[in-house]
């Protein structure tokens, strides 16, 4: 008898799963159905991933001399140009959100698809669009910029692709805003009978704090770009001041979007962290509820903290304090979902398997990364370092350490339900913690060089910095090592790894109930939901106090 | 009922709901419209704090007939829009007249884009494109004229899509296509119809009243 039938369940008729309901290339491009449009972005995204890193490399590698031995300064600058456009708009912005987040967000409010499935499918296809403009600018011989578009620079005086660029980041803006708008109405619309507000997975909270920032903040990007576009185009003058425009406007309107455009990246990430930890520690998560206030906090104030990247631009002394202020008010939020982490393992059975290691790791770069976010806060502390490597060592912390971690995270942790397969877990354990050496070895030099006055985004550098960047390539050849192992190891697993059952980590949350991989329409019957989202022992009590078959349910898998 | 079952779509189960699903929607989207366009309209303040007298030349050097007809004929076209969108949310089968009012509104539309075009033509007449040989001395107006192009523009494009949506829908409850009663996208469209004409009653004043009340 199978467990299913030990539980009490009827057996169903035989039906094939969502990746089997159809096998021709067709029935993939034309799909509706929510789980393999996440199968089509994770395709995609990977692409753009291992794209991204290949330009990062040979900055890396140039970094290696001080006398820029390997590559000349112009492609120097289109390399890390490159590297920023793709990871920030192809990779970080739909990583989260648009895999795992397509994939889940149904399943774990009990219902059969996302509220507009045709949209879900277009938004794929200006995404692909989009990238095509983006893979014709780097052919074409590249972009000069910077992932910012700083003008007059771009507008006025950059004599490479800035318009294939700009438009590439233009058109996978709507394929942003068409995500948010289809994730927040199938979240208000389309939760399955029970699920009150309060009984959501942290992660929907999430990917729905993410939505709303997407849906708000992307229009302004769309615009402040297409002000660029027209400049360089049409030959208008809104930021050329000579002729009367502002060229500081640019980046008040690009860094209303990119600011807030963080916690899209980093939210998510959260989102997963949160399910993550209280798995693989037996226990429910500490203090939920604030848990759902910080993030809508972290996505509200969000909006109010852009000046912080214009300190040294020239705007008023007052607006530069009320930024600063304002910047370490949202350390507030961010701080509460951290304590509440921590305090989750509290009189936990905390096990390590690869999830709970990427998800520790977040935990720790993500409050480094914070941390040193409260520096650049503070306006003396930021005129030092502005554009520094102190800088970039920070917000690789945030959405390298912090984001691409908790990514590795729910790609592990939800791998079994997505393919119905397991993966190798010592290798998978192996590739977090180097994961996790690698980035600090990269990365953490990046403070001290920054601290000590090398700017970014150069090409040589005088020969006292050259230790630091030593450290951080190597570091580099690390990493990019922790990334390609679990590409190797989970395509393995396609073909040869174990069937997983329906709940191998005997985890709360819906998802879980359906099989693994799941039918087309989700669930077999229609769930019903009486209980929060992470009972895994009697409220007030410890972990360990349940059932032993509940407490063994993960050795039995 | 048969009309509902004809309107249902993946991955609704109930008709009300899906309704309401659509509409809350668009709204959302509409939201993220207003951002849209409220990043023009920031764009707009400023330079016009920077340079209030070139803003005002410039202001006075549009037509401000073209504007008001076109407000006229787009505020019109509003009007055809909410009276299709309440026959056809009336129990009285009222076809012929969400009809009738669904070509009025896509032909009120194209009317504002051939007035907008025979603008366009003039102000091009008129040297009033921003470069060289720009009709007017400030450099301000330059910034006027620059922003007066890109946010009709922007707003034209808009329109048009509207205008395509309209004409579609009408084709298809011509056809038979698609009931008229109770269309879900006949309301959402309704609504996206308003949000471009709303947009156009901010624009109005700020293109071709600056410097006309003294």
């Amino acid at each position: 008898m199978t467990d299913a039938l030990l539980a009490g369940d009827l057996p169903l008729p035989p039906r094939p799963d969502y990746l089997r309901h159809g096998s021709t290339i067709a029935s993939w491009l034309t799909t509706t159905d929510h789980k393999r449009i996440a199968i089509l972005y994770a395709i995609t995204i990977t692409f753009f991933f291992f794209l991204g890193g290949a330009a990062v490399t040979a900055v890396r590698l140039e970094l290696f001399e001080p006398n820029g031995w390997l590559l000349t300064s112009d492609t120097y600058n289109k390399l890390f140009s490159f590297h920023g456009i793709i990871m920030v708009w192809f990779f970080l912005v739909p990583s989260i959100p648009n895999t795992l987040g397509n994939f889940l967000l149904p399943l774990m409010i009990g219902a059969p698809d996302v509220a507009f499935p045709r949209l879900n499918l277009f938004s794929w296809y200006l995404t692909i669009a989009a990238g095509a403009f983006t893979v014709y600018a780097l052919l074409a011989g590249g972009v000069d910029t910077g992932w910012t578009f700083y003008t007059p620079y771009s507008s006025m005086f950059s004599n490479s692709h800035v318009f294939a660029a700009a438009a590439g980041v233009f058109v996978v803006g709507f394929a942003s805003i068409a995500t948010g708008v289809n994730f927040i109405a199938t979240t208000h619309m389309l939760r399955a009978p029970g699920m009150t507000w309060f009984r959501l997975p942290l992660f929907v909270w999430a990917i729905y704090a993410t939505s709303l920032i997407m849906v708000l903040a992307t229009p302004v990007l769309a615009i402040s770009l297409l002000l660029v576009i027209a400049e360089r185009v049409l030959g208008l003058p809104i930021f050329d001041p000579a002729r009367g425009g502002d060229p500081i406007l640019f980046q008040h309107l690009f860094w209303f979007y990119s600011h807030p455009a963080v916690y899209i990246m980093v939210l998510p990430a959260m989102g997963v962290v949160s399910e993550v930890i209280p798995c693989f520690a037996r226990r429910r998560i500490f203090g939920y509820d604030f848990m759902v206030y910080a993030m809508l906090a972290i996505a509200g104030i969000g909006f109010f903290v852009w000046g912080h990247h214009m300190f040294v631009s020239g705007q008023s002394a007052l607006a530069s304090l009320v930024f600063s202020f304002l910047s370490f008010i949202i350390a507030v939020p961010s701080a509460i979902k951290v304590f509440n982490w921590t305090a989750s393992l509290f009189r936990g059975q905390i096990s390590f398997e690869s999830p709970m290691l990427y998800s520790l790791g977040f935990v720790g770069l993500f409050t480094t990364g914070g941390l040193s976010g409260l520096f650049l806060a503070s306006i003396p502390v930021d005129v030092h370092v502005t554009d520094t490597y102190f800088v970039v060592a920070h917000f690789h912390y945030i959405m390298v350490g912090g984001s691409v971690s908790a990514f590795f995270a729910g790609l592990h942790f939800w791998w079994p339900k997505v393919t119905g397969k397991l993966y190798p877990e010592s290798w998978a354990k192996f590739a977090a913690i180097l994961m996790y050496a690698g980035f600090n070895m990269t990365f953490l030099p990046q403070f001290f060089a920054g601290y000590l006055g090398m700017p970014r985004r150069y090409h040589t550098y005088p020969a006292e910095f050259q230790i630091y960047n030593v450290m951080s390539s190597a570091g580099a050849g690390v990493l990019a090592v922790a990334y390609l192992l679990p590409l190797g190891y989970l395509t393995w697993s396609l073909f040869y790894g174990g069937r997983a059952g329906n709940n191998p980590w005997a985890a709360t949350g819906l998802e879980w109930t359906t099989t693994s991989p799941p039918p087309p329409k989700n669930f077999d019957r229609q769930p019903r939901v009486d209980r929060g989202p992470y009972e895994y022992h009697a409220e007030g009590m410890s972990a360990g106090t349940d059932a032993p078959e509940v407490q063994n349910a993960r050795d039995i898998r | 009922m048969s009309d509902e079952s004809a309107l249902l779509r993946e991955p609704w189960f109930d008709f009300g709901r899906q309704r309401e699903a659509g509409k809350f929607g668009i709204w959302v989207f509409l939201g993220s419209e207003m951002l849209f366009f409220g990043a023009l309209l920031l764009t707009y303040t400023v330079c016009r704090i920077e340079h209030p007298d070139a803003f005002a030349a410039a202001g006075r050097a549009t037509n401000i007939w073209y504007g008001t007809i076109n407000t006229a004929v787009l505020l019109t076209s509003s009007l055809t829009m909410a009276m299709a969108s309440q026959a056809a949310a009336s129990p009285a089968r009222l076809r012929r007249l969400v009809l009738a009012c669904l070509l009025a509104t896509a032909l009120l539309g194209l009317a504002f884009v051939v007035i907008k075009g025979f603008e366009y033509k003039e102000d091009i007449d008129k040297h009033l494109v921003p470069g060289a040989g720009f009709a007017l001395p400030q450099p301000g107006a330059q910034l006027f004229y620059g922003l007066y192009w890109l946010v009709t523009g922007v707003h034209a494009v808009h329109l048009s899509i509207g205008i395509v949506l309209v004409g579609r829908l009408f084709w298809e409850f011509y056809r038979r296509e698609l009931p008229t009663q109770a269309n879900p996208e006949l309301e959402i469209t309704a609504l996206y119809w308003h949000l471009v004409d709303i947009v156009w009653i901010f624009l109005y004043p700020l293109i071709y009243l600056p410097g006309r009340s003294s």
